[in-house]
């Protein structure tokens, strides 16, 4: 008889103590470790990286050899992956759960598109490389580019813009370009864009010199044409619309927006932003759209990596095609080549709007989902995108207030009127949605609704985690009403920190570490 | 002896003779939250009523703060570059943004007197 | 369809419980005439693992890469060694799969690896602060100048010689949108004098870059002292940042604001893109607040606990419209993690040895090449890139050793346009050339004059 002489204990013994009660010695908890700060673990004397002698040589600095410390701290390397995954594990993530936040497009990553990426004939080649060899690289932002003109159907593509505002940037720009060749540009002066609008097309129009004039939204939470109309004429540059918009919804009238704009001289920028809702569905070249820049780490799930890399691709209608910037790539023989200087150009670029030619990490990985999805899956995208937001708008609608009547696109807008008089705000229960371990949606945007809360599952959640995350939101939402309100004022409690001071934070900025 | 006035724009003034000292409302300290910078205008500087002058920031939101008359900037509190808390505390006292000279008195007569602010602000 | 959980069941059940009955019903405001009934023309349909795989392998067949030939390219991107952790780490889903890290309880990983960042570069610029990162160093050059305008409230903003022609057209270009008075300095190998007589009291900034595109380096201290004693700001611009290991640092010498491409830390070629665009300043409220992008700050939670934030967003285009002070919504995340672990496993020592490597392998090319017939150093001084007179047409050359193999650096003309130094070819050495690379290019180049 084999006896258990270790006296080791196979079932709970404990009391059933509480777990928020403990607090450890090494300040970790379980597997939420304890980790300081890069410079407090580091030393400059640590390295993780070993390098060959340095050959011998007569020093060429011209006498500015660097005499100052640095100061930058070193770690070997299992110290370095110790920190990185540390810190990694305080990061809600898309791997780890839905994560809604509404004019994001927080898809699925495939890592099929990773792989691809880092091929050496992408990931290793020079932007200044002779032409002749990377005909490779150049022949995939070829076909990136038939990819997107083929979606949208308009007839040229700036492929260099490094992410959505910048793209945005590149269409105006491109606008701005078309007015000066009018002789028009001190006279039309005048951007329309809804108050609903995000804050990078007020900023962008600035940026090329326009006035910003705001468009009001209509009882349904569309462009208000009233309002459209009193503002149209000879001094109008452009109008910047979102579409489907920011509430969610598409702009029914988007014809005769554009016809409008088009009669009184104007270009119509379509924001890109929103491009998952449609694919397949319509063009954009068919909506009049002069403009519209692709945020591929939305639409075309480039991984959003903690607030980028973006890339900002922008389709041109032919109106515009001419002022594309430096570099563009052009057909030469059975290859391809790049056009890199304005005055060696063609046609009339407005510029350059950075030193190489655009994004080619993103283009990889956007034009393998193309190529994954292809015609019939980008519309299926677009198809179930919408299909999962109306699902969450449907079942969500018992329990919250939607902002608007009626179906939505790919994302749900709801107000705060179902928390009127709870003592609840959209802040607590986004905080309250940590804690059930749930990434908030986008809170208080669009501008134009009362404590907004803008919900964007992407077709890349199943019915099953669509449920669960309906269930969840309903259970808190009842729980407020019913008057329970330290559940959210207090959340959330569940994640690695609590609720942070960001008034102290932008009060007395502290923006780096300092020794002491 | 000095008289409060209003703007549309939840400024006050206290205007005292020629000069008038300027702040944002406490009903507006409260409704910005917490205040966490203010640009102040440069001493000296004429402005007509209706510039932009000085912006009240708090964490998430800007707010311009537009000329209430014309005149000359004569002096502003400094004070709040290090204590932009003292809006939030003391809005129509200690957290003033800044002094200057009335040009033409017959601007003040559009502006609103404590009453009014007060109907004002409950709508 | 791999990537889409929904089946037809789920799709027939969901559609029923929100009480339409088909799926083109939700597209029902899409105007009729705008609608599209079949697939998309001119694409192919869904493609499987394999067969993407395969069509993108032949794709990167088709150029030749810097790791199967001898490489000598620069011009601003630089090919250093990047060890394998960070390519392993940056690829972990918790970095890789989330978003700007607006909800900062669930992204402290993000926050305070971006507050790490932020201590490095200003460390290594020797500059007070750091932003959170910009996309590149062309665009963060603009930004610098934009920024530069504000703070001073001045107009003119003198170019300097040696400045990357990419980036003196990315801010020409940046600046067409207002009434920017630009003085673009024709190109020189060194800093030249009339800089500073370009300089007057209506001056915003001067651009200077260092190593400058002929890899030059440029004492920037009597440039920031001209500019200084006019009210000018100094902008220094560094296209290889591992410089900084080895040479004085431009807020030893009086920069006020630092604009640099980061790439050389932790990012590979990838043709181009995604960069890091580093941008420091001083620790000056003025200039804080004229920053453009991201900042991440440090502040406690309801308990006490350090934690970090998004910070000063009054800036930025999400609050202040039109009235920002750029349009900037991203900032450069993946590659500024990349960069802050690879300087975190370099530390102190490991760059000062990295840059020591990188002077020392282009000192001794740069001798070799100078004593072959027909081949002229024309740099006074240098740090891993240096600039040769050769007989005969750089870009013709350059083709020349392509064709056997030799990446063998990159002609003037190229950045300059034909006609401008068409018989100076620009040479890079990093850590990654080994003897035989130099072997290769001393042959080539021997056989292509």
């Amino acid at each position: 008889m084999a006896m258990n002489s270790t006296g080791r204990p196979t079932a709970p013994t404990g009391d059933g103590a509480r777990a928020e009660d403990l607090k450890t010695f090494s300040g970790s908890r379980g597997l939420m470790q304890q980790e300081p700060l890069l410079h407090e673990v580091g030393a400059p004397e640590k390295c993780g990286v070993d390098l060959p002698c340095v050959p011998k040589h007569t020093s060429r600095l011209g006498g500015l050899e660097r005499e100052e410390v640095i100061g930058l701290p070193g770690l070997s390397e299992p110290e370095a992956l110790r920190h990185y995954v540390r810190l990694s594990q305080r990061n809600y993530a898309i791997d780890l759960g839905l994560y809604p936040l509404g004019s994001c497009t927080m898809k699925h990553n495939p890592r099929l598109n990773e792989k691809l990426a880092r091929l050496p004939g992408f990931a290793d080649v020079h932007p200044l490389q002779p032409q002749s060899t990377v005909q490779g690289a150049l022949g995939l932002m070829a076909e990136l580019s038939h990819w997107l003109m083929a979606i949208t159907g308009m007839d040229a593509v700036a492929l260099s813009p490094k992410a959505g505002a910048h793209g945005e940037w590149c269409g105006m720009m491109c606008v701005r370009a078309a007015i000066e060749e009018r002789g028009e540009l001190d006279t039309r002066r005048r951007v329309l864009v809804p108050q609903s609008a995000h804050g990078t097309n007020p900023a962008t129009a600035a940026a090329c010199g326009f006035e910003i004039d705001e468009l009001p939204a209509d009882a349904t939470g569309r462009v208000d044409m009233d309002a459209l109309r009193s503002k149209i004429g000879p001094d109008v540059a452009a109008i910047m619309l979102t579409n489907p918009n920011t509430c969610g919804l598409f702009e029914r009238d988007i014809r005769e927006i554009s016809d409008l704009v088009h009669d009184a001289g104007g270009y119509f920028y379509c924001d890109g932003a929103n491009l998952n809702a449609i694919m397949g569905k319509t063009r954009v070249r068919d909506l009049g759209v002069d403009a519209m820049h692709i945020n591929l780490h939305k639409t075309f799930s480039t991984p959003h990596g903690g607030g980028g890399p973006g890339a900002g691709p922008v389709v041109l209608s032919d109106r515009l095609s001419t002022y594309a910037p430096v570099p563009y790539l052009v057909r030469d023989g059975e290859g391809w080549a790049l056009v890199e200087e304005v005055a060696q150009a063609k046609a009339k670029p407005f510029g350059r709007m950075s030193a190489f030619h655009g994004q080619m990490g993103m283009f990889v990985r956007a034009l393998a989902y193309m190529m994954s999805h292809g015609a019939d899956g980008l519309r299926q995208v677009s198809e179930d995108a919408v299909l999962n937001a109306n699902y969450l708008l449907a079942r969500l609608s018992d329990e919250m207030s939607p902002a608007y009547d009626g179906l939505c696109m790919h994302e749900a807008l709801f107000d705060d009127a179902f928390l009127k008089d709870t003592g609840v705000t959209t802040l607590d229960f986004a905080k309250a949605m940590i804690d059930e371990g749930y990434h908030p949606m986008t809170m208080y945007f669009p501008l134009v609704v009362h404590g907004a809360m803008l919900i964007e599952p992407t077709e890349t959640e199943s019915r099953e985690s669509l449920n669960r995350f309906a269930d969840s939101l309903i259970s808190l939402a009842k729980l407020a009403k019913s008057g329970d309100t330290s559940r959210f004022t207090n959340a959330p409690t569940l994640a690695p920190l609590r609720r942070l001071d960001e008034t102290r934070a932008a009060r007395t900025p502290v923006l780096r570490w300092r020794e002491g | 002896m000095s008289t409060i006035y209003y703007t549309e724009d939840h400024e006050w003034l206290n205007v005292d003779g020629d000069t008038a000292t300027i702040g944002i409302s406490t009903y507006a300290a409260g409704q910005l939250g917490d205040v966490v910078f203010v640009e102040l205008p440069e001493v000296g500087k004429t402005v007509k009523k209706g510039d932009e002058i000085a912006v009240v920031e708090s964490v998430k939101s800007a707010s311009e703060i537009y000329a209430p008359v014309s005149g000359e900037i004569t002096a502003s509190n400094a004070a709040l570059e290090d204590a932009p808390e003292t809006v939030n505390e003391d809005a129509q006292g200690a957290g003033w943004f800044f002094k200057m000279t009335i040009a033409d008195r017959s601007e003040l007569s559009g502006l609103m007197d404590e009453a009014a602010y007060g109907e004002f602000t409950k709508e | 369809m791999r990537y889409l959980p929904l089946n037809e069941d789920d799709r027939v059940a969901m559609l029923a419980r929100i009480g339409v009955s088909s799926i083109d019903d939700l597209f029902a405001d899409i105007p009729a005439r705008a609608r599209l009934d079949g697939l998309i023309e001119g694409l192919p349909t869904h493609a499987s693992e394999m067969a993407v795989e395969r069509h993108f392998t032949d794709l990167s067949r088709q150029s030749l890469s810097a790791g199967d030939a001898p490489f000598f390219c620069g011009g601003g991107a630089y090919r250093h060694h990047v060890p394998a952790s960070v390519d392993h780490l940056i690829q972990r889903s918790e970095f890789l799969t989330a978003y700007t890290p607006y909800q900062p309880e669930i992204a402290q990983g993000t926050l305070q690896t971006l507050f790490e960042f932020q201590t490095q570069v200003a460390q290594l610029t020797g500059m007070d602060v750091a932003n959170a990162s910009l996309y590149d160093g062309s665009t963060a050059t603009a930004e610098a100048v934009h920024m530069a305008a504000r703070i001073t409230r001045r107009r003119k903003c003198v170019l300097a010689p040696g400045l990357h022609p990419h980036y003196a057209q990315t801010v020409q270009t940046a600046v067409q949108g207002e009434t920017m008075d630009m003085h673009t300095m024709n190109a020189a190998m060194g800093a030249d004098a009339n800089v500073v007589d370009a300089l007057d009291d209506q001056t915003a900034c001067i651009v200077v870059q260092s190593p400058n595109i002929f890899g030059e380096l440029v004492d920037l201290e009597p440039l920031a002292e001209a500019a200084h004693a006019v009210g000018a700001l100094l902008i220094a611009v560094t296209t290889e940042v591992v410089a900084l290991g080895l040479v004085k640092s431009p807020g030893e010498m009086g920069a006020d604001i630092v604009a640099a491409e980061g790439q050389s830390i932790g990012n590979g070629l990838s043709f181009g893109g995604p960069y890091v665009g580093l941008l420091a300043c001083r620790n000056d409220r003025k200039f804080i607040r004229q920053v453009p992008g991201r900042f991440a700050g440090e502040t406690v939670d309801e308990e006490g606990q350090r934690g970090f934030v998004l910070t000063l967003s009054t800036r930025e285009q999400h609050i202040r419209r039109e009235k920002a002070t750029s349009n900037i919504c991203t900032n450069s995340g993946l590659c500024t993690l990349a960069f802050t672990i690879h300087l975190a496993l370099l530390g102190e020592k490991g760059l000062r040895k990295l840059a020591a490597l990188n002077h020392g392998r282009a000192c001794v090319l740069a001798d070799r090449l100078d004593a072959l017939d027909g081949v002229e150093v024309l740099n006074q001084s240098f740090f891993n890139e240096f600039a040769v007179r050769v007989r005969g047409n750089a870009a013709q050359i350059v083709e020349d050793m392509a064709k056997v193999g030799v990446l063998g650096g990159i002609p003037a003309a190229r950045l300059f346009g034909a006609g401008h130094f068409d018989d100076v070819l620009m040479v890079a050495v990093t850590e990654t050339n080994t003897d035989d690379d130099f072997d290769a290019l001393v042959a080539a180049l021997r056989e292509a004059i």
